[in-house]
C-alpha cells in the first residue's frame, strides 16, 4: 500500500532564526520559474502570496507522543494538514514546511518518522536552515534554538554575507562547522541560492546515502577550497587548528559532532542492541545520526539514520568489488558522552 | 473467531459479488452517506457524486477545493473544505452554503444533528448553529480533532489534545472537560448517550463513562483507528485499525471496562473501513487489499462482497433501512449492493 520513495511527495523543512531570511528564501523558491507547484505550510500569512501555490496556515502545535518517550514529540497540526493535503494529491509537486524562528526542527522531522499516514504519502527531503552571517555568532551564544537549527540542518544557507567582512565570514563559518561539519553550506546574499541546492536533496533517503558518498561523512565539498580537511580524523581537533587557510576551528562546548570509523567488520548481534540502547538512553542529546555499516559475514551494506530516539535502517546494496568495507557513523548532538560512545562502538567490532 | 486460512480466498465462503452493481465514481471517495435511498459518494475534492437508479453518476459541486470532512443527518450531507466553507447538500442535490470562515481557514471537522443543528471547527475553535438559532463558538486549548453531537439534547463533544470537551451551547455552565493525555482525533457518543469514545493519534481508542468520567482504555491496535461504527442498538462498537474487525462490547453498564473485544473477520490485510447495518447485527468491513466482507456478529459468518486485489476500501455506507450497502475504493471504483 505504501508508495515507493519516488511517488512520495518530498517535504522540505525550512528553519532559521528570526530575521535570518527564511521568508526571502521561500519567496525565492516560489517565484522562480521552475514549473513546479508547492504546498507551503507557514505560520504567518501575509508576506507570501504566490498564485498557483497552496498556502496553508499552521499552528505549530507540538505534541508528546503517548509512548512513554519524552523526547518523542510530533507536530500535531502537521499530521492534520498532511491528511488534508493528501486529498489534493496531484495538485502540487512538493511541500515546504516553514517553522517559526524559535522552533526546534525535531518535532517536524519526527512527524515524518512516526506517523504512519504521513509516512505513507510523503517523505522528508531535507532540513534547510537559513542563518544570518552577521548575527549567527551572537545567536549561537544566547539562543539555544539557533544552535539546534544549525545542528539539525542538512543544508545551511549562510545569508547576508554582504554585510560582513571576510574574517567575520570565516569566523561564523568556523562556528557552524564546529557544530555541524556535515551539512552542505552555501554562502548567499538575499538568499540567492540555486534551487537544486536546497530542494530535492534526499537527505533522509537511505538509498541516497549511497549517492552522496564518499563525502557524506566529510566536510562540505562544495566549498573545499576554503574548508579544512576533516577526512577520517573525526574529532581530533588538534590536527586542525592551523591550516594555512586562515580558517579557525572552533569546538562548540555544548553541541558537537562525533564520527567513528573502523575497517574491521562489526558484529550485528552486538552493534544493533548497542545502537538501540544508545539512542534510547542518550536520544535526547543526539539530534541526528547516520551510518554506513559493514557487518561480519554480510555482503550487503547496512545504512541507518536517526532523529533523537528514532532510527530507521536497512540493507542497502552489495558491497562493490574493491570497495573498502568500512563502517562509519556520525552523531550530532549536545554534550555527547564521547568516550562511552567510542568504547561502545569499539566493543561491537569483531575481533579475530 | 472465524477460521483463518492464510493465502488467498476461502473456497467455502458465500459470495454476493455477482449481485453488486459496479459504479465508476472516477475520483477518490472519502465517505458515503445515503440520503433516503440515494447513495452519495463524498469526493476528496470539490464534489459529491450521486448514484442514480440506472447506475449513472451525477455530480454536484460543493467545495472549491479539498473536502476535508463530511457528516450526514440522513436528510443532507454537510461538508467542510479547505476553501473555508461549510456547505450542505440535500437529496435533490441542492447545495446551500451554511458558513464561511472569516479567515478562510480550513474547516477540519463537521457534525450534523438530526434536528438540523450543525457544528464545525477551524483551528482551535468549534462553531455550532442550531436549526433556527444563532451561531456560537467555543475555543478549546488546541486544534479540534473531532466533533460529535450527543444523541439527545443539543450537546457537542469536541476532541482535542489531552482530552475532550463536552459543550452545551444553550447553557451558561462551563463546558465539561474529560482529560486523557495524548492527541484525540475522532469522537463518537454511544447511541444510549452513556459513553464517549475517541480515536487517538496513537493506535488506541479512549473512552469515558459519562456518568462518572471513568476511563476506558481500548488499545492493542497495530494501526490508527480511522473508522468506528455502532452496531444497531449500540451493543458493540466496531472499529478498523487491525487485521480483523475489533468489536468492543457496550452491553453492560461498565461498557468494555475489563472486557476483551471480539475479533471478527480476520484477513491478512488491515481493516480500513467498517459500517454496521442499522437494522441487523451485521457489519460490512473493507480492507486495505480491497476485500469487502459482510459479517454476522453472532457467529462471525462471512459473505464476500468484493474480492481482494482491488483498490483499498475507502468508505462504506448503509441506507437507513439496511437494504442497500454502498462502497468505494480509494481510486473511486465503487459499487452498490441491494440485499
Amino acid at each position: 500500500m505504501s508508495q515507493s520513495t519516488e511517488q512520495k511527495i518530498p517535504v522540505t523543512v525550512l528553519t532559521g532564526y528570526l530575521g535570518a531570511g527564511k521568508t526571502t528564501l521561500l519567496n525565492r523558491i516560489l517565484s522562480e520559474n521552475h514549473g513546479k507547484k508547492y504546498a507551503v505550510i507557514v505560520n504567518e500569512f501575509g508576506e507570501i502570496g504566490i498564485d498557483n501555490d497552496l498556502i496553508i496556515g499552521a499552528d505549530e502545535e507540538v505534541f508528546e507522543m503517548n509512548n512513554g518517550c519524552i523526547c518523542c514529540t510530533v507536530r500535531g497540526d502537521l499530521v492534520r494538514i498532511m491528511d488534508g493535503l493528501m486529498k489534493r494529491k496531484g495538485k502540487f509537486d512538493a511541500i515546504i514546511v516553514e517553522t517559526t524562528g524559535l522552533a526546534d526542527p525535531a518535532p517536524v522531522a519526527q512527524t515524518f518518522f512516526v506517523d504512519e499516514d504521513v509516512q505513507k504519502n510523503a517523505r522528508l527531503d531535507a532540513v534547510v536552515t537559513v542563518a544570518d552571517a552577521k548575527w549567527l555568532s551572537d545567536r549561537l551564544k544566547d539562543a539555544p534554538e539557533a544552535k539546534n537549527q544549525i545542528a539539525f540542518a542538512d543544508v545551511i544557507v549562510l545569508n547576508k554575507t554582504d554585510l560582513v567582512s571576510k574574517p567575520e565570514l570565516a569566523e561564523v563559518e568556523a562556528r557552524i562547522r564546529g557544530i555541524n561539519p556535515y551539512a552542505k553550506l552555501h554562502r548567499t546574499e538575499r538568499c540567492q541560492v540555486a534551487l537544486q541546492d536546497v530542494l530535492e536533496r534526499g537527505a533522509f533517503d537511505l538509498d541516497r546515502i549511497l549517492e552522496i558518498e564518499p563525502d557524506f561523512l566529510e566536510a562540505d565539498e562544495h566549498d573545499h577550497d576554503h574548508d579544512h580537511d576533516h577526512h577520517h580524523h573525526g574529532h581530533d581537533h588538534h590536527h586542525h587548528h592551523d591550516h594555512g587557510h586562515g580558517l579557525k576551528h572552533y569546538h562548540d562546548e555544548e553541541m558537537q559532532s562525533l564520527s567513528l570509523k573502523t575497517d574491521k567488520p562489526l558484529d550485528p548481534a552486538r552493534f544493533m542492541p548497542w545502537l538501540q540502547s544508545l539512542v534510547a538512553t542518550e536520544g535526547q542529546k543526539i539530534l541526528r545520526s547516520k551510518g554506513i555499516l559493514a557487518f561480519h559475514d554480510d555482503d550487503d551494506r547496512y545504512v541507518f539514520q536517526g532523529v533523537h530516539m528514532m532510527l530507521e535502517g536497512d540493507h542497502q546494496r552489495k558491497w562493490k568489488d574493491g570497495e573498502p568495507r568500512e563502517s562509519r557513523i556520525v552523531f550530532i548532538g549536545r554534550e555527547l558522552p564521547e568516550q562511552a560512545i567510542r568504547d561502545g562502538f569499539a566493543s561491537c567490532i569483531v575481533t579475530q | 473467531m472465524s477460521s483463518f486460512e492464510p493465502g488467498g480466498e476461502r473456497a467455502s465462503i458465500a459470495s454476493v459479488t455477482e449481485k453488486v452493481r459496479p459504479l465508476a465514481i472516477g475520483a477518490p471517495v472519502t465517505s458515503i452517506h445515503f440520503l433516503a435511498d440515494r447513495a452519495a459518494f463524498v469526493g476528496a475534492e470539490e464534489s459529491v457524486a450521486f448514484a442514480e437508479a440506472g447506475g449513472e453518476i451525477s455530480r454536484v459541486a460543493v467545495q472549491g477545493g479539498g473536502i476535508l470532512c463530511a457528516a450526514s443527518d440522513g436528510k443532507r450531507i454537510v461538508t467542510g473544505g479547505d476553501d473555508g466553507k461549510v456547505v450542505a447538500v440535500d437529496a435533490k442535490g441542492e447545495v446551500t452554503q451554511l458558513a464561511i470562515d472569516a479567515k478562510r481557514r480550513w474547516i477540519d471537522n463537521v457534525a450534523a444533528h438530526p434536528d438540523g443543528a450543525v457544528a464545525w471547527s477551524a483551528g482551535k475553535t468549534a462553531f455550532i448553529r442550531a436549526a433556527k438559532g444563532e451561531e456560537k463558538s467555543l475555543d478549546v486549548p488546541s486544534t479540534v480533532g473531532g466533533l460529535a453531537f450527543a444523541p439527545k439534547g443539543l450537546r457537542l463533544a469536541i476532541a482535542h489534545y489531552n482530552g475532550a470537551t463536552l459543550w452545551f451551547p444553550n447553557m451558561a455552565a462551563t463546558p465539561e472537560f474529560l482529560p486523557w493525555a495524548g492527541s484525540h482525533l475522532g469522537v463518537t457518543f454511544s447511541p444510549d448517550n452513556k459513553f464517549l469514545v475517541t480515536a487517538m493519534h496513537e493506535p488506541a481508542l479512549h473512552g469515558w463513562r459519562l456518568a462518572d468520567a471513568k476511563h476506558m482504555r481500548m488499545s492493542g491496535y497495530p494501526g490508527r483507528v480511522k473508522s468506528m461504527s455502532w452496531s444497531v442498538g449500540g451493543k458493540f462498537l466496531a472499529t478498523s485499525g487491525a487485521d480483523a474487525v475489533i468489536l468492543w462490547p457496550f452491553v453492560s453498564k461498565d461498557g468494555p471496562m475489563g472486557k476483551e473485544p471480539a475479533m471478527l473477520a480476520p484477513l491478512q490485510a488491515r481493516v480500513s473501513a467498517v459500517a454496521c447495518s442499522p437494522k441487523h447485527d451485521v457489519f460490512a468491513a473493507g480492507y486495505g487489499d480491497g476485500t469487502i466482507l459482510m459479517v454476522r456478529m453472532e457467529d462471525g459468518a462471512e459473505i464476500l462482497v468484493r474480492r481482494n486485489g482491488t483498490s483499498p476500501v475507502a468508505a462504506l455506507g448503509w441506507n437507513a433501512k439496511g437494504s442497500l450497502l454502498a462502497f468505494a475504493g480509494e481510486d473511486g471504483d465503487a459499487g452498490l449492493l441491494a440485499l
